[in-house]
């Protein structure tokens, strides 16, 4: 449904904009209907970048996203509005996505004004208390209340509903469970497993694996704003292939296993950690356009549904390249 | 001899009432025991741990005392406590990207803070190049501004300037919840390693993330709304807990591995009491499913076995 190809995006930095910093490069995967694809990436990864594209608020530098068959970038005037009915996003920090001077049944009112004008009142209510309902909240709790009035987890689900009053097909939800606490965190992520049920495709970004790996059925692992492996979520997390993809996966702290014991794990797996690097023996340098812009593969396909990228971790860890 | 509380009550000053933050704190530390302190925000694990360094003006010591290696700690007077600052108890803020002085090269502010504890620079700068190898930085850090440094460098050097002075307790509030997941094991265990070295005998580490402390900790303490609620070994805390807040806390933490598919974890209903008025009885009463007419009444920390302390009716039996 929503089909990212080779999306790069530069950002001009330095005095006079003289330096390109590339944010995003050549990332291309799929979000498909009741399908919820992690993006896992570190700080500086680019994975916000991406969300942010695929909600307009920021412009592609090169390649396309499209959803449905409409390129994105294209859209302009009245269809922008038409496209927010179907693709809207929720962010990391509920208390400053609410206005604290006004309520926060508010973020309804503006929905209602700007997509439903002529509903009637008596229609546009149990509407709303259907989307409160579908997030788990009781109406009477949470409306006529003030931002402060609510705890961070009924915002973060009031911005969901907010989202379900249209007639949502991708949700981009950019950190939304890392400022909550662990109590309520798995109730907002429960929530997420219950509208992929009803065919959602949602883009989950978030730093936590832990996270990732509990709700997705796909997973994206950018680093420096490059896929470095993707593919099904056991897949990647199962039999992670890149170096980096190993190392994230040992460094996430668990709890009935020791950091020393997870690196044991994956060690004795083995795979290929020679340093040889599984893309660059697929696809020699050689055959490629010396510039960096060419139309080559990015990934390399290791099994079906998991790719993998080029070991080169930017410390020259690639021997090949 | 390590660290003794007891009783400890510390209450925030507002225009509506006094918040009970923390209210009746009892637990020790030995020599060389890392204890994790969990929960939720709000709980006071943060009131906890700055309370035993530093209270900030809206913080008023109430009631209950401090011992730390036989000698009280005076902990509701800002300058008698000067004494013991960095010396005998020290503290790794949060933010340690907001720790360091940042018109300052880190030496220079190093060794402005030494002076100002009334140590000599030049007579422990050898063992602070010792130390900033061991944590794995470059020795020219001490000429750099800390916005040269990336996140996890300014933590790992803070940590070093922290521990300088060889404090007997270290609190760490936070420190890795806000680095990326291979930056946290490198800060995680770099904390670990100055316990095996002897730079501090025992440490505090406050976090919310449960499975960090399950690679650090030695012992677990976890709060809820201002009262202790369990104390145990690590593997106990995570294997078998028993009051019905740590078992429902430990079950609702996703993990690799578990996937909403094959196994849907549930959170805790409801939402901790406001502290400004706290409920009597058990505090978790109105989340509990266990809980029974007994619950009314306040339950006390007690010890269950070797090693463990609950607050809970069900758990010490007594609901008999």
């Amino acid at each position: 449904m929503l089909s990212l190809n080779r999306v790069s995006k530069f950002y001009k930095v330095g005095t006079f904009g003289g330096k390109e910093l590339a944010a995003v490069r050549d990332v291309s995967f799929d979000v498909n209907t009741g399908e919820v694809v992690s993006l896992i990436g570190e700080s500086g990864s680019g994975k916000t970048t991406i969300g942010k594209m695929v909600l307009k608020l920021i412009e592609i530098s090169r390649g396309s996203i499209t959803c449905d068959g409409t390129d994105v970038a294209g859209i302009r005037g009245g269809a922008v509005k038409s496209y927010y009915r179907h693709v809207q996003g929720v962010f990391q920090d509920p208390f400053s996505s609410y206005n604290p001077i006004f309520k926060a049944d508010r973020v309804f009112g503006m929905i209602r004004s700007e997509y439903f004008a002529d509903m009637a009142r008596s229609e546009w209510n149990g509407k709303v208390e259907a989307a409160l309902r579908a997030v788990t909240l009781d109406p009477g709790q949470v409306l006529n209340k003030y931002p402060h009035q609510l705890s961070g987890g009924q915002l973060q689900r009031l911005l969901v509903a907010r989202a379900l009053l249209l007639d949502l097909k991708i949700l981009v939800a950019d950190e939304i469970i890392s400022m909550l606490d662990a109590s309520t965190r798995i109730d907002v992520l429960n929530l997420l497993a219950e509208l992929k049920g009803r065919g959602m495709g949602i883009l989950f970004i978030t730093h936590d694996l832990s996270l990732g790996n509990y709700i997705s059925e796909k997973t994206v692992i950018l680093r420096r704003g490059a896929v470095v492996e993707m593919g099904a979520t056991d897949k990647v997390f199962g039999n992670p292939t890149h170096p980096y993809t190993k190392v994230l996966i040992s460094s996430v702290p668990q709890l009935h296993k020791k950091w020393a014991e997870v690196e044991a794990e994956i060690r004795a797996r083995g795979g290929d950690d020679s340093g040889t690097c599984l893309f660059h023996r697929a696809y020699p340098p050689t055959a490629r356009a010396g510039d960096g812009a060419d139309d080559g593969p990015t990934l390399f396909k290791v099994e079906e549904d998991h790719f993998v990228g080029c070991f080169d971790l930017g410390e020259g860890t690639c021997r090949i390249a | 001899m390590g660290l003794q509380v007891t009783d400890l009550r510390v209450y925030y000053r507002t225009l509506a009432g006094d918040v009970k933050a923390l209210d009746g704190a009892t637990f020790s530390i030995a020599d060389k025991e890392i204890m994790g302190l969990a929960g939720e925000s709000g709980c006071g694990k943060s009131t906890l741990g700055n309370s035993l360094i530093r209270l900030d003006g809206r913080m008023k010591h109430v009631g209950g005392t401090v011992t730390l290696d036989g000698v009280p700690l005076p902990i509701g007077d800002q300058n008698e406590m000067n004494h013991f600052r960095f010396a005998e108890v020290s503290i790794i803020p949060q933010y340690a990207m907001s720790a360091m002085n940042p018109t300052r090269k880190i030496g220079k502010m190093t060794a402005e803070l030494l002076e100002s504890r009334g140590e000599r620079y030049g007579e422990i700068k050898s063992e602070l190049l010792r130390r900033i190898d061991l944590v794995g930085l470059q020795r020219d850090v001490l000429n750099r501004y800390p916005i040269e440094l990336s996140g996890g460098m300014k933590q790992r050097m803070v940590m070093v300037i922290s521990t300088l002075l060889d404090p007997s307790l270290l609190i760490a509030d936070e420190i890795t919840s806000a680095l990326d997941v291979s930056t946290q094991r490198a800060v995680a265990e770099t904390l670990v390693s100055f316990r095996d070295h002897g730079f501090v005998k025992s440490m505090i580490v406050i976090t919310h993330d449960v499975s960090i402390l399950y690679q650090t900790a030695d012992t677990i303490l976890v709060m809820y709304a201002g009262k202790l609620a369990e104390k145990a070994p690590t593997a106990t805390i995570i294997e078998d807990p028993r009051h019905p807040y740590t078992k429902m806390l430990i079950s609702s933490l996703p993990e690799v591995g578990i996937r909403y598919a094959k196994k849907k974890l549930t959170g805790i209903p409801g939402s901790p009491p406001s502290l400004l008025n706290p409920p009597t009885g058990c505090r978790f009463r109105a989340r509990c499913p266990l809980a029974f007419d007994k619950c009314a009444e306040e339950p006390s920390f007690e010890k269950i076995a070797h090693d463990h302390w609950v607050a809970c009716w069900k758990a010490t039996g007594s609901d008999a």
